[in-house]
């Protein structure tokens, strides 16, 4: 058996230290370790998007990432976002334009759809639609989640103009 | 699944990689960005004792004009490349590719060495190189050397590193004036693995091609140059007609090896709409 290797990892502002088997991925390390159950697990193999992490400021596959590769870095869970409030206008608008059904993908969504909004401000609707194609829906047939990503584009953009047109 | 338990060292020199490299032979494998090999180990298709994780070595990153060339280090992300302002002035083909390599959160994770030493034949990076004419930068322990993107793609996953070697980067020449090239995959979904895919390169003087490369992926167990039709078409003025010809001579060049879904006939098809579309897209 392989020994277990030390880690120092921020987790949503919080700085664990732990102890890990190399073999165990981010994702079942936030889940089994931190107990944080927020980031799902489904292909485990990088295809589904269900346990998307956000890891030093960029989204990636929580199964295709090991632990011990988080070690000194930073890494953001839906449970994170949710607490900070950087998302509460896509999670409002996920609930508004009923963008999940059962549930399972909405946290790895969730990340997807903050990257997108946060790299693409101007992205249109095709453009949402390929950036979430790594993300699988099986409920919603992923009209309302477009609906809902393009909903808070909008939003945002009128946000920053109207902040622009009072400075 | 789980991946198999293996042990893991994080070295914080090329050197040291090179003699773990030495030490521990077919046990040991690299880890750059982990996004082929992680999932293979999870699918307990490949056990390795040991993961090298070349991650902390920060001398492998970065992307800059050195020599006449455009290097690209190995641990450079596909985000990376595909956000460059350099890489979109020197070489617009792998701008133009970047996009089809599977998603955002596996672009932001995913590198450029690890997908050229990997050598899936369904992958962007080995064909664009190979379009490119660009070569592999390896260090070994007797040093440096550079192998022309023409010899590294050996066979299946199968390329000209020896195994203490390691991609540190590849390099590409500047795009010059006339320089032209298309890109585009076949897939049935967004970021799947095309099930054809197709790199153009060359220059083209008064719409006469000279110097052309047609290299497809998804076809053959390495990145495929299609050498006759490239000689076909090269001299001659790309009009439909001369589409047409090249996509039967493509047809009756190639013999695409299937995949799960789709027959050698399918590919073979699919090949000659590819390189007919990119042909009279690109018609000046």
């Amino acid at each position: 058996m392989a020994d277990l290797y030390p880690i120092r990892v921020t987790v949503n502002g919080e700085l664990h230290q732990c102890s890990v088997a190399p073999r165990t991925h981010l994702v079942d390390f936030v889940r089994d370790t931190l107990g944080l159950k927020g980031s799902h697990l489904g292909c485990e193999h990088g295809v589904c998007g269900a346990c998307t992490v956000e890891f030093n400021g960029r989204t990636v596959r929580g199964c295709l990432t090991l632990a011990v590769q988080a070690d000194g870095g930073t890494v953001n869970t839906i449970e994170g976002l949710s607490r900070t409030g950087v998302i509460r206008d896509l999670q409002d608008a996920f609930v508004q334009r009923n963008a999940l059904q059962c549930g399972f993908c909405t946290s790895g969504m969730l990340m997807a759809a903050k990257e997108l909004v946060e790299q693409r401000p101007d992205a249109n609707r095709a453009e949402v639609r390929e950036w979430i194609s790594g993300n699988y829906c099986r409920c919603t047939g992923y009209h309302a989640i477009v609906d809902a990503i393009c909903d808070v584009l909008q939003q945002r953009k009128a946000a920053a103009g109207r902040m622009e047109a009072s400075s | 699944m789980k991946a198999a338990a293996f042990d893991y060292v994080k070295p914080r020199s090329i050197d040291q990689v090179i003699s773990l490299l030495q030490e521990h032979g077919d046990d040991a494998r690299l880890l750059a960005g982990g996004q082929s090999l992680l999932a293979s180990l999870n699918m307990r298709l490949s056990e390795p004792r040991l993961l090298v994780d070349i991650g902390g070595l920060d001398a492998l990153r970065g992307i800059g004009v050195q020599g006449g060339m455009l290097r690209i280090g190995a641990l450079t992300t596909h985000t990376e490349i595909e956000g460059s302002a350099l890489v979109a002035q020197h070489a617009p083909l792998l701008s133009a590719a970047a996009p089809h390599i599977a998603h955002r959160a596996i672009r932001n994770a995913g590198t450029w060495g690890g997908s050229i030493a990997h050598a899936d034949a369904s992958a962007e990076w080995p064909t664009c190189l190979l379009a490119l004419g660009g070569a592999v930068v390896a260090r070994g322990p007797k040093g440096e050397r550079r192998i022309a993107a023409d010899d590294f793609f050996q066979g299946l996953y199968a390329t000209a590193l020896a195994p203490d070697e390691v991609l540190v980067a590849g390099e590409v020449p500047l795009a010059t004036p006339g320089a032209w090239f298309a890109f585009d995959e076949l897939a049935r979904r967004r970021g799947d693995y095309a099930i054809v895919g197709m790199a153009l390169t060359g220059r083209r003087t008064a719409g006469v091609l000279a110097d052309t490369r047609i290299v497809l992926m998804g076809v053959d167990s390495t990145p495929l140059r299609a050498r006759k039709t490239e000689a076909l078409l090269n001299g001659k003025v790309a009009d439909e007609a001369l589409a047409a010809t090249a996509a039967a001579s493509l047809r009756a060049e190639i013999d695409p090896l299937p995949d799960l879904t789709n027959s050698p006939e399918t590919k073979r098809h699919l090949a000659g709409v590819l390189l007919q579309r990119l042909l009279n897209g690109t018609r000046a």
